[in-house]
């Protein structure tokens, strides 16, 4: 079973972040990086398959130079090979030609399965692995959280809300975003780390992939929010200023 | 238990690979989801985590810098790394990981035939196996030159009489790597855990390295076979060979020890507020304090950072290691005690973990050469005249 799971670089948890000077995005002078969590258990997730059907886990990831750490670290966790699309600027593009660049990557790659978070910590978006599937043409799943492969059937738990949830069959190939939390991630061992080191990393520009390097749409200006500290005075006779005061905590604050 | 961020004032990281800062952060997380939660009780209580130890073996952290039957193969940079975080866990437990990979593991792979290597090695890297190494003797501590403990020739195989004490890991340790006098000269050898007239005893009332097994060992005419001596083990130097690393990676553990205290201090004088209701970091001596802690520990990275890379040249000398033992280790224990005061009363009890690095430390700074031998070996080396006697 050949397993695809697409990794995304994002900056650390707890990181103190500020908008860049240009407003483009986030300032990344001091930032370190990490692998976007849901990522994380989709990785886990697709190792584990291997491990009960065998085959091999590719992962893809997107960005810039920097994020061949994160590749590494996906390496040395235990996968196979991986491809590495550089393109700067990314974290400004909008989704689907995100996904145009990751999905003309699976395409190459006719995985089985293949895996993605749900959503980015940093942006949030949660639409990049649905887009994906679309452009691929393989059925999907969102919210993942436990994943079987049975007769060369898909069966997948997902999470719906109020603590209901959804049992699927799905065709391969298939797509899957992984939700957080599922499984227990594993240490990238010291010897795993220096294996990583003879494993094939591919990389490739929009280019290569036959993708052109052009959004459809760009993130123009990222700022934080204003924060405004304006008092009113409410006139007129006290029953007067009760009712302006409970129609305001009712429909300006939406207090009561 | 929120994940440690590192101190990098300097922006040290900057000089690390990303292999080197892959390896820093297999070893942090060990620590942060692994040993965070269980060293407080394990050092009131005066246990060693043994169920940790397959776990550091599965992880790569045992005989990390050796090569082969195992082992994970790091740089000697990257093996201080792993050091570093073990330490910032508890110093108990790098002790654990310094004794098993550079003083058990180390003088197997250096000085041992391919049987004992075969034998051993691969067991003591998973933590299958524990191993321990005795050169002091009661009588004997800062100058083992002296010891009285004697291997005779008996036919084929050796007859063992004497006492170690002091010994990290010695009732648990399944092997000991024993310093004998013959007739020749000191040599190594390896005892085993039930040879006829080996017997190990607990060294208790501990107030530092409670987290770690320390213990006696007696030989009473302790026979072992010819083929457990290390045939390339002769003489004091080949133990000071062993020490030689064990030190560097202390030097490396200690910053970690270090680190820990200074960062609680600093999240804790940010916090905690005195008069007119200011934070007590708002004070100048206290960020005096804090503005001390922070460049000595600086500067302990970057003497760690360059024996580090003067070793993987082959370049770093017992004399380099010296400075780097000693004088990281006094930065340490400032450190944990100045960390101490900015907590005040709260500093004392052990929801903060500087009285127990304090008091590991205290350890730290005896064993593997005192401040007054490292400081005697940097003597010798800047005048060429020996001082020790
Ligand atoms: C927790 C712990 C674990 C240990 N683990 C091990 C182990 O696994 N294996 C092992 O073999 N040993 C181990 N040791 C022993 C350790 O290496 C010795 O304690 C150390 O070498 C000092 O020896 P000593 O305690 O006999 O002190 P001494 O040598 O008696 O020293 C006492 C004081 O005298 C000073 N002094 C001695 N000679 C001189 C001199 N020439 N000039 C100036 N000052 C001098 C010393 O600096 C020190 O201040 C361990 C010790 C501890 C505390």
């Amino acid at each position: 079973m050949k397993i695809l799971v697409a990794v995304k670089q994002v900056a650390s948890r707890d990181s103190a972040l500020k908008p860049a000077a240009d407003g483009r995005w986030i300032d990344e002078s001091d930032l370190t990086y990490e692998i976007n969590e849901p990522d994380a258990y989709a990785l886990e997730s697709g190792l584990q398959l291997k491990e009960q059907h065998g085959g091999e886990v590719v992962v893809v990831a997107a960005g810039p130079a920097r994020v061949s750490s994160s590749i590494r670290e996906a390496l040395a966790k235990g996968a196979d090979r991986a491809i590495h699309i550089e393109q700067d600027g990314l974290d400004a593009w909008d989704s689907l030609s995100l996904a145009r660049l990751l999905a003309a990557a699976a395409r190459s790659e006719s995985p089985d399965v293949v895996l993605t978070g749900l959503q980015s910590d940093d942006a949030g978006r949660g639409e990049t692995g649905v887009m994906m599937a679309e452009l691929l043409g393989m059925a999907h799943a969102t919210i993942a959280m436990k994943i079987d492969v049975e007769g060369g059937v898909l069966k997948v738990k997902r999470e719906l809300e109020g603590g209901w949830f959804q049992d699927l069959n799905l065709p391969m190939p298939a797509l899957l975003a992984v939700q957080s939390g599922i499984n227990k991630l594993r240490y990238a061992t010291l010897m795993g780390i220096k294996k990583a080191r003879t494993k094939e990393v591919k990389v490739m520009t929009a280019a290569d992939l036959g993708v052109e390097a052009a959004p459809l749409a760009i993130l123009e200006r990222l700022a934080l929010p204003v924060k405004k500290k304006q008092g009113e005075m409410i006139e007129g006779t006290p029953k007067e200023q009760a009712a302006r005061l409970i129609e305001k905590l009712r429909f300006e604050a939406r207090a009561i | 238990m929120p994940s440690f961020r590192g101190v990098d004032y300097l922006n040290i990281d900057l000089m690390l690979s990303e292999e080197e800062l892959l390896v820093r952060q297999t070893a942090r997380q060990f620590v942060d989801e692994e040993v965070a939660p269980v060293i407080k009780d394990c050092f009131n209580e005066g246990r060693f985590p043994s169920q940790l130890i397959r776990k550091m073996g599965e992880l790569g952290f045992l005989g990390a810098n050796l090569t082969g039957y195992g082992c994970a193969e790091l740089s000697n940079v990257e093996y201080g790394l792993v050091m570093q975080e073990i330490e910032r866990g508890d110093s108990g437990l790098r002790s654990f990981a310094s004794v098993q990979g550079a003083l058990v593991m180390y003088p197997i792979h250096t000085f041992g035939t391919d049987a004992q290597k075969e034998k051993w090695l691969p067991r003591l890297q998973s933590g299958d196996a524990v191993g321990c190494f005795g050169l002091t003797e009661p009588g004997f501590g800062s100058n083992p030159g002296g010891m009285t403990t004697t291997a005779k020739q008996d036919g084929a195989g050796w007859v063992l009489n004497g006492e170690k004490t002091w010994i990290t890991n010695g009732t648990a340790a399944d092997v000991a790597v024993v310093w004998a006098r013959t007739d020749e000269g000191i040599r190594g050898f390896l005892v085993e855990k039930g040879m006829a007239g080996y017997t190990t005893s607990d060294i208790h009332g501990k107030l530092s390295m409670r987290a770690s097994v320390t213990s006696s060992l007696m030989f009473s005419d302790c026979r072992i076979p010819g083929e457990n001596v290390l045939p390339g083990a002769k003489g004091l130097k080949a133990a000071l060979m062993c020490l030689s690393q064990a030190r560097y990676g202390i030097g490396w553990g200690v910053v970690g020890a270090a680190m820990d205290c200074y960062e609680a201090a600093r999240q804790y004088t940010i916090e905690r507020k005195q008069f007119d209701n200011k934070p007590i970091a708002s004070h100048q001596l206290v960020q005096a304090k804090l503005a001390w802690m922070v460049s000595e520990i600086t500067k302990a990275q970057l003497l760690a950072m360059q024996c580090g890379r003067l070793k993987d040249m082959g370049k770093l000398e017992a004399a380099h290691i010296s400075m780097l033992k000693g004088n990281n280790t006094a930065m340490a224990l400032d450190v944990a005690r100045t960390a101490r005061d900015l907590l005040g009363a709260n500093g004392i009890t052990d929801d903060y973990p500087m009285m127990r690095h304090m008091a590991n430390l205290e350890s730290v700074k005896t064993y593997e050469g005192t401040d007054h031998i490292h400081t005697l070996v940097i003597g010798e080396r800047v005048t060429g005249i020996p001082a020790y006697k």
